[in-house]
């Protein structure tokens, strides 16, 4: 994988042919792009995605190319951008929201809950909540409260949600551009700590990959590290260190998609390994690693030669940026968690 | 830098056409022609009979907890007549006839009391959304659907209803706002009944009028008499004909009063006095309305009849039609949830059919 430092949002060429070396800004601006172009249907809406370009700028340059009835700057309310793509969506268009900050979502929590994961539902299939909501999740930005924290359990509780959580530039671009033509509602978590840390090549063209589906970040042979959004960057960290150090080989799943869960990939993998562990941001209690976790006992307790670890994800709430280096799970914290699963006798 | 006070642009008026004593003001009369007059009369009654029938049918065990709207039939009739087919209306729940007028069978409004999804799917060709259950959400659903017209450039509007206690809600100021900021084509209907289950309107807002509220965000307010069929359908008919010719949203507060209980579950006696009830009882929407039509030879008393004689029948007939159509099949459930079902909600509807079959439950239950 590709690990340029980035500071910068525009997009690099390559040398190879039709890809573009990108940071995942750039690359979800070009799922956007390719979205407005190809669908008159979609939608952009959110509080400063025009004018300012969204605070991260994820949303550059649309504005400019597409116009005010398509990138739609908004009144300050998160209820009022679900609940009108509400509208929206039952009128036939296709509204990708942005949500500013996961931690502001909660104020449409309640639109979300009721109506987004329902309507299909509740209307026998007369008006599917054909959407997208966007937003940045997780710690690592030294921002203050409500900008760090790591809620996706809320939503993969939710049925008639799809909860995509992309690790890197490419999934990002090919998983957004895949939720913006999924018929169903896809709540969609940028990590927003991989927003600009490393580039990867792109390609030009359309490229979307399948909602459900988790990858093999890295193959391995002794222990199987589940993780998902930024965790999976440290991981890949953590699973080459040991390798160095200790000789053992970590296989890493990168979910993609918290739910659906791609269970046959996780339990195909602890299959081969025998050990397992899970890294997350998120709250422990009832969280996605627990989900992993009980999948794996459900359908492949017997290929279990030792006690499934969670690494990370304590439940308190997510400290304030000057204690959060400390607190989220680095490269040597998984390191050291999977010794502990490959020790086990 | 004088204190002056400050003018506001946006309009916010009173209208009253027929009263409560049945006097009529002759010049806002829309004189209404015979057949939307007699149309209306009758939507008015359907809503009336089928709230009875439905209070017996809880009693009996027949549906569960039912929302009455007896004395809001004014309110809720004479402004759903206002909506072209190609316009949307977003419900709230006490607006049985709405449904009924704009194609949904009253079999249908009965499955949603009956405890059936059925009951929430709109018929096809029906630019409707079904019952909002959470208070107040569906203002940003008629917002957005408004916004959706806007964008498109669809000479459309959109009702939605509301009760005062809904006006309290966040989702109303959000709505009010974003159809305010875009000129939306949107008419907000508040049904002002007086009551938000135990609390009195005045414990729910400071303001004078709901009205007013309208000012706030930037288009007209209207209070009207909500017992009144007449002053609904114009009140309701020019904040149409403005919306559609891109004059923006209005906020109507329709002044009524609900008669009855606030579902089936509840005791009014508990928080409102029977004297109020009996005020508000003259002034009932539904006689007053056969006054007016049988004072302007609308009706006579042996059409009058027929009316109420077509009514009772088609209220049976859709209880007839409600009882027949009972049967479903519990597996549905995982049917509707996504229109691409994953696969692992796909196994676990197979884990629950084996489970039904163990349990020897088919369709029917």
């Amino acid at each position: 994988m590709t690990t340029i430092e980035d500071t910068n949002t525009s997009q690099q060429r390559s040398k190879a042919g039709n890809m573009t070396m990108m940071n995942m800004v750039g690359a979800l601006n070009l799922a956007m792009d390719d979205a407005l172009r190809t669908d008159d249907s979609v939608v952009l809406l959110g509080q400063d995605i025009g004018q300012d370009e969204g605070v991260f700028r994820v949303t550059a340059d649309l504005l400019a190319r597409y116009g005010k009835d398509r990138v739609i700057d908004t009144p300050l309310a998160e209820g009022a951008i679900i609940g009108g793509a509400v509208g929206l969506a039952i009128y036939g268009m296709k509204p990708v929201a942005e949500m500013q900050f996961s931690g502001f979502a909660y104020q449409a929590f309640h639109q979300v809950e009721q109506h987004v994961s329902r309507f299909h539902n509740r209307t026998r299939g007369r008006y599917p909540m054909s959407m997208v909501i966007r937003m940045p999740y997780g710690g690592g930005i030294r921002a203050v409260e409500h900008h760090s924290e790591s809620r996706e359990a809320y939503y993969a509780h939710t049925p008639g949600l799809h909860m995509v959580m992309p690790s890197s530039p490419r999934n990002a671009r090919a998983l957004l551009l895949e939720s913006i033509r999924c018929p169903d509602p896809v709540i969609f978590y940028e990590p927003k700590a991989v927003y600009r840390s490393f580039k990867e090549e792109v390609p030009e063209e359309p490229e979307t990959m399948p909602i459900g589906k988790a990858r093999i970040a890295r193959e391995g042979s002794d222990i199987s590290l589940i993780a998902w959004g930024a965790m999976v960057r440290p991981a890949l960290e953590a699973a080459e260190d040991l390798q160095n150090s200790d000789r053992v080989s970590v296989e890493v799943v990168d979910l993609l998609s918290v739910s659906p869960m791609d269970t046959q990939t996780i339990v195909h993998s602890v299959a081969k390994t025998g050990r397992a562990a899970v890294v997350q941001e998120g709250p422990r209690n009832c969280g996605i690693g627990a989900e992993v976790i009980a999948r794996i006992v459900e359908h492949g307790l017997m290929h279990l030669e030792a006690p499934i670890k969670r690494i990370g994800g304590y439940d308190v709430q997510f400290p304030y940026f000057a204690r959060e280096r400390a607190f989220l799970p680095s490269a040597e914290r998984i390191a050291n968690g999977l010794r502990e699963v490959i020790a086990f006798e | 830098m004088p204190r002056k006070p400050i003018k506001t642009r946006d309009k916010l008026e009173y209208l009253s056409i027929l009263d409560g004593k049945g006097k009529v003001d002759a010049a806002l009369d829309p004189n209404l022609d015979a057949e939307t007059a007699i149309y209306l009369y009758r939507l008015m009654l359907t809503a009336r009979r089928l709230d009875e029938r439905c209070i017996n049918m809880q009693r009996q065990g027949r549906i569960g907890t039912y929302g009455p709207c007896r004395g809001q039939e004014a309110a809720h009739c004479a402004a759903t007549i206002c909506m072209d087919p190609e316009d949307w209306v977003v419900h709230a729940f006490r607006e049985p006839s709405s449904f009924y007028h704009r194609g949904w069978p009253l079999e249908t409004v009965l499955k949603f009391w009956g405890g059936y999804e059925e009951g929430c799917q709109p018929p096809e060709g029906v630019n409707d959304l079904p019952i909002a259950v959470p208070i107040a959400s569906q203002l940003p659903h008629a917002m957005g659907i408004a916004w959706g017209m806007k964008l498109r450039g669809d000479k459309r509007a959109v009702l939605c209803y509301c009760g005062d206690g809904g006006t309290s809600e966040g989702d109303f100021h959000e709505a009010m706002n974003f159809a305010g900021v875009y000129q939306l084509p949107v008419i907000f209907l508040i049904q002002n009944n007086q009551w938000a289950i135990s609390i009195p309107r005045e414990a729910q807002t400071a303001s004078e009028t709901i009205a007013q509220k309208a000012t706030a965000y930037g288009f007209d307010g209207l209070q009207l008499d909500g017992n009144d069929p007449l002053a609904v359908y114009v009140g309701t008919r020019e904040a149409v004909d403005k919306a559609k010719a891109g004059g923006g949203p209005t906020l109507i507060e329709a002044v009524t009063y609900r008669l009855g209980v606030h579902t089936t579950a509840d005791d009014p006696t508990k928080y409102r006095s029977n004297e109020e009830v009996k005020k508000w009882e003259k002034l009932d929407p539904i006689p007053r309305f056969l006054n007016y039509l049988l004072k302007k030879k609308i009706l006579n008393e042996k059409s009058a009849a027929k009316v109420e004689e077509d009514v009772l029948a088609e209220v049976a007939g859709a209880v007839e039609r409600f009882e027949e159509s009972r049967d479903v099949d519990p597996l549905d459930s995982f049917d509707y949830l996504f229109v691409n079902t994953p696969e692992e909600v796909k196994q676990q509807r197979d884990e629950f059919a084996e489970c039904l079959k163990q349990e020897g439950i088919g369709a029917g239950h």
